[in-house]
């Protein structure tokens, strides 16, 4: 349809806040309880798990959402032809590495799913701390998921800097600089989080 | 004494269907020479680094003092005005492309029509007319003009479109210096009453979305144009003329 641009580009950048952004920084918070061991970890999950409406809040708030912004954003990484070798401004590199990062994050969450959530909607694992023990005990892909972790925080962070321009909030240099700062923090604040959660399950 | 020699590497084409192809110049040196003069000097005599005689090097330029935005080609992998580019300021030997994101005509000639027609399509003017003297307009705030000036500088160069990341053949994204042009029209007191049509019009494909805050086109632009700015600011104005649209408002218009 013609001239639905503008909705569809502004449906992306409010869904990967709210809710696929807020949704990360709960998941990997209910993860860091893994840092306080095995049953503090099963407690938790098994708190989500057995949330009311659970399939209705994970397709509303985890699933449509993420494939919306998934297919919609393929198709932003393709438009693009990436110059950084001939202008090599710092916004000009942190555009290339929004790109990158949305494919790695793709295929990270595509495999992630796949081999927790489907796999115990098929009934073939429990969902359970041993469950991630037994993923992250092969050296391979537990760097996968460190590679995949700071892949996402990283297109979560950069992409909070260009969610306050396009809503028109940071508007002038000055208030820019201090959001690329401000989501630095929140990019090693919320990798933090996620990685300490990772190294728990070794 | 042996006259010093500058050497030129232009990537040239004969039409705009052709292969390009580059092709070495050496020209005479003289003080304060611009990258025009050297092309000027290959004009007098159009003989190649290997001494054989070659139809000059075409290239567009007018006012020669980078108001005009004629000149704009890609000087040793920087996209700026031949004009206001200095011999003497640049490493040798000196390339000299034509921006590729534009339809080349004929060696450094570009076809910048769809920078025009972009302004166009966002009504980039100010109508005036009436079937009667409409008398003067509403007086315009000394501090709003000084930032309004600003981006009255901008002479369609295509230097911020050339930068761009998502400005090429896959995408439909008219480019910065358009969508800056909006927020000069939007900002003068009488063109502020058309206001919503500009930001409807940026709202339409191509317009404001592609945009992908690469901010190239604020590192690029010569004439210093807070093209990011504008684009921030029209995000935002774009973003209240749609809820207004969609909602309701008095003051749609």
């Amino acid at each position: 349809m013609e001239n639905r641009d503008f909705l569809y580009r502004r449906l992306h950048s409010l869904l990967g806040v709210v809710p696929i952004g807020i949704f990360l920084i709960q998941h990997l918070v209910v993860n860091h309880f893994a840092v306080y061991g095995p049953e503090s970890f099963n407690k938790a999950a098994h708190f989500m798990e057995s949330l009311p409406f659970r399939y209705a809040l994970e397709t509303l708030i985890i699933f449509l959402p993420i494939l919306f912004h998934a297919v919609l954003g393929v198709y932003i990484v393709f438009v693009a032809r990436n110059n950084v070798r001939r202008y090599g401004f710092f916004r000009n590199w942190m555009f290339f590495l929004q790109r990158i990062t949305g494919i790695i994050t793709l295929i990270f969450i595509v495999w992630h799913v796949w081999q927790t959530r489907v796999q115990i909607g098929l009934g073939n694992v429990e969902l359970d701390y041993s469950l991630m023990e037994d993923i992250l005990a092969s050296p391979a892909m537990f760097w996968f998921y460190v590679i995949g972790v700071v892949s996402t925080t990283f297109h979560f962070a950069n992409g909070l800097w260009s969610f306050l321009v396009t809503w028109g909030i940071t508007v002038t240099p000055r208030s820019q600089k201090i959001a690329t700062y401000a989501t630095l923090i929140v990019f090693l604040a919320v990798t933090y989080i996620g990685i300490r959660a990772l190294f728990a399950f070794v | 004494m042996a006259e010093e020699k500058i050497t030129l590497i232009i990537t040239r084409q004969d039409s705009p269907d052709s292969p390009s192809y580059q092709e070495t110049f050496k020209v005479n040196y003289r003080k304060n020479m611009n990258i025009i003069s050297a092309l000027m000097e290959i004009q007098k005599n159009p003989v190649n680094a290997n001494g054989e005689k070659r139809p000059p090097v075409s290239w567009e330029s007018n006012c020669l003092e980078e108001v005009c935005g004629a000149c704009s080609m890609v000087i040793n992998d920087e996209p700026r005005q031949a004009c206001s580019t200095l011999v003497d300021k640049l490493e040798q030997p000196i390339t000299i492309a034509p921006m590729s994101t534009f339809p080349v005509v004929r060696d450094l000639v570009i076809d910048r029509s769809r920078m025009f027609d972009s302004l166009k399509k966002v009504k980039a003017w100010i109508p005036i007319d009436g079937t009667y003297d409409l008398g003067p307009g509403p007086r315009m705030p000394e501090k709003k003009r000084q930032w309004a000036y600003e981006l009255s500088k901008c002479m369609t160069c295509g230097v911020c479109l050339e930068a761009c990341p998502n400005v090429n053949s896959k995408s439909d994204f008219i480019g910065p210096a358009p969508l800056s042009q909006v927020r000069l029209f939007n900002a003068h007191p009488t063109g502020e009453m058309h206001k919503a049509e500009r930001l409807d019009a940026l709202m339409e494909d191509g317009g404001i979305t592609g945009c992908g805050n690469s901010q190239n086109c604020v590192q690029v632009c010569p004439k210093g144009i807070p093209l990011t700015t504008s684009i921030a600011a029209l995000n935002r104005d774009t973003n209240i003329q749609s809820f207004k649209n969609f909602f309701g408002s008095d003051s749609n218009y």
